[in-house]
């Protein structure tokens, strides 16, 4: 059984450190994670990570809202209490709801941002007093850190890819 | 790598490296205030500490301190609550509409607008929870589950709208806010960590939320932005146009409008860039940022301005020729009354204020002198103050019995109240801009490469050298 080797390769281009993920996927490594002070374009794919479903949760939480409102307007207006104001008709849902359509645009908006937000705090774990996961304090600033946990004879083979591909600093602990 | 247009100026000026972004704008954190940021905050906080003193003698003594009587009930109290409103929702149009419309000039600005978004709505939110009268009680503005039988709110009133939009809004603004600065407190924290400061660092560290940029995170983060975007669009269309029917629904004359949902979002759009700019102009200088918010920034707001600026205008003179086309003589006489009547200077001044001075910004020459700018940013706010102030008390002033027919005078403490707001802004705005990073500074690095100075030099000379051979 060989050791675990940690490996970071730190580029300070992001072009440099997509061709060296591209490069190192090619051959068969295993990139654990690449941390980044921006997005970088065309790195989703590089790294075959599928695309997030959190617009379809967006949306599942606004129809979610749409029903929720539908349903408070309906019960407070026509159901537990009608009363006839200014002669709009309150007997029946469907003679009252473009009154209503205001608030159940807005309860829809609300629904759909707030819980669209939550999933991704819950999902990224990120949440107040989370300690941060970045290896290197200089990738939120200008570095681009490509981390790959190898075992240690594949380790000569990952450091050369890295130095090819252009990485400015390579670390293996 | 996207590539841009050499015709199209460049966004960041100097020779600025990704380094160089985080530094510049973490300088204002990390350094120690200037005599003038304590002056001012000083000034600010003095100004909010005296509305607030006339906010609590108003809560001691009751809204009969105030100069609303039985003929002109709405004033002072909505003429500031939709003034404030208005302001706020320039930061949602910069941070949203232009991100759907992929504008990349948005991304030095968007922060502290939607900063201003935020603060704005908080002073809004004062004037509607005081002129309810009984401030201790707004909770009934909610449905909730209550001891008097079953009272619930009345949905069919514009009234019970406003109450969800603004605080939609008013949440959905922070929430977008918020999410934006997460990546750049963790640059901040993570500067702090390098420096060895432990106590920062932990601030920040919570603040950031133990943000790490890992792929992911940044995936998830820019559909998070854009489905936000997409919500916030309709939203902040949505807020004003229901401000708007608190006034069109009822059948006052001057107020009983359908042109108002669309007169009231660009008015809006129009006063909030004016605020932005004034903003911004005094940020840019003191922070040092001119690399960053450019010239072309400042200008691009000014045509903004003059477009919302022209929409309000040719809604002010529709507005008038309808009343006298319609034929019908309290609408006509309403908008006589407006223009020659007792308040007629109100009249005067928002017109001069809204519907000529933009149309200055037609000169290159004032869009892109910075005093220009700065005069005519606070002209269009006074401007814009004069409009609420014409539709509100103006209209309600003389209503259709003469017996009740009265002048509206604020009294000290509304103008203190006024005034506070101002202050209560003013300090938060300096509060932010001395704590949290004013610019989006993981959003600017991404431009880097296609719109900076130094990029678009490099491209040219590397063509030029190209043609040579």
């Amino acid at each position: 059984m060989s050791a675990t080797k940690t490996i970071h390769g730190i580029y300070t281009d992001e072009e440099l450190c997509l061709e060296g993920v591209k490069k190192i996927r090619a051959n068969k490594v295993r990139i654990k994670d690449v941390f980044s002070p921006f997005p970088i374009h065309g790195l989703d794919p590089a790294l075959g990570l599928p695309r997030t479903r959190i617009a379809i949760c967006a949306f599942i939480y606004g129809i979610t809202g749409t029903s929720l409102a539908i349903l408070m307007t309906w019960f407070m207006m026509v159901h537990d209490w009608p009363q006839d104001i200014g002669g709009k008709p309150s007997m029946y849902y469907f003679m009252n709801w473009p009154a209503f359509i205001p608030v159940i645009f807005e309860l829809t908006v609300f629904c759909a941002g707030h819980g669209m937000a939550i999933t991704f705090f819950l999902r990224s774990w990120i949440l107040p007093g989370v300690s941060p996961k970045n290896p290197d304090p200089r990738t939120t600033d200008d570095r681009f850190l490509i981390l790959i946990e190898a075992k240690s004879e594949d380790e000569a083979k990952i450091v050369s890819m890295l130095r090819e591909t252009g990485a400015d600093e390579v670390n293996v602990k | 790598m996207q590539h841009e247009s050499p015709l199209r100026d460049p966004l960041i000026l100097g020779n600025k490296s990704y380094s160089d972004i985080t530094a510049d704008i973490a300088r204002p954190i990390e350094g120690k205030a200037n005599k003038y940021w304590y002056l001012v905050f000083t000034i600010a906080a003095a100004t909010f500490l005296w509305g607030f003193g006339c906010l609590a003698y108003t809560v001691g003594t009751g809204i009969g301190q105030w100069g609303a009587n039985k003929t002109v009930g709405w004033a002072w109290d909505i003429t500031n609550f939709v003034w404030w409103i208005g302001i706020g929702h320039a930061g949602t149009l910069i941070s949203a509409v232009l991100l759907l419309f992929r504008q990349k000039w948005r991304m030095a600005i968007n922060r502290s607008a939607e900063a201003m978004t935020i603060f704005a709505v908080m002073c809004a939110a004062v004037f509607v929870t005081m002129h309810t009268g009984r401030p201790w009680l707004d909770y009934w503005l909610f449905p909730h589950a209550n001891q008097f039988g079953s009272l619930w709110v009345n949905f069919n009133s514009p009234l019970t709208w406003d109450v969800f939009a603004v605080s939609t809004y008013f949440s959905i603004s922070l929430v977008f806010w918020y999410i934006g600065l997460i990546p750049d407190f963790g640059a901040i924290r993570d500067r702090f960590k390098m420096a060895g400061k432990p106590m920062q660092h932990k601030i920040y560290r919570i603040l950031s939320f133990g943000w790490s940029g890992r792929a992911k995170d940044w995936q998830r983060f820019e559909e998070v932005s854009l489905v936000l975007a997409g919500l916030s669009t309709p939203l902040v269309f949505s807020v004003h146009s229901i401000v708007s029917m608190d006034f069109a629904t009822s059948i006052l004359p001057g107020w009983h409008t359908t042109i108002f949902p669309p007169y009231f979002v660009a008015g809006a759009v129009f006063s909030g860039f004016a605020m932005v700019s004034t903003l911004l102009l005094i940020m840019r200088k003191v922070f040092s940022l001119e690399h960053y918010i450019t010239i072309q920034h400042m200008e691009m707001m000014c045509i903004i301005i003059t477009l919302t600026g022209s929409m309000v205008g040719v809604a002010y003179l529709s507005e008038l020729f309808i009343s006298w086309y319609s034929g019908v003589e309290y609408e006509g006489y309403a908008f006589m009354n407006r223009a020659t009547g007792p308040y007629w200077w109100s009249y005067w001044g928002m017109m001069t204020c809204n519907v000529i001075s933009p149309q200055l910004f037609w000169f290159k020459k004032i869009r892109t002198s910075l005093h220009a700018m700065f005069l005519l940013s606070i002209v269009v706010n006074i401007g814009m103050w004069f409009e609420r102030f014409v539709i509100i008390v103006t209209s309600l002033h003389r209503d259709y019995m003469p017996a009740n027919w009265t002048m509206y005078h604020p009294t000290w403490v509304e103008i203190g109240i006024f005034i506070g707001t101002i202050g209560l802004f003013f300090s938060v705005f300096l509060l932010f801009a001395r704590t949290f990073p004013v610019i989006a500074l993981s959003e600017l690095k991404m431009i880097v490469k296609s719109s900076s100075e130094e990029h678009k030099n490099r491209r040219a000379a590397a063509e030029q050298a190209g043609a040579h051979h």
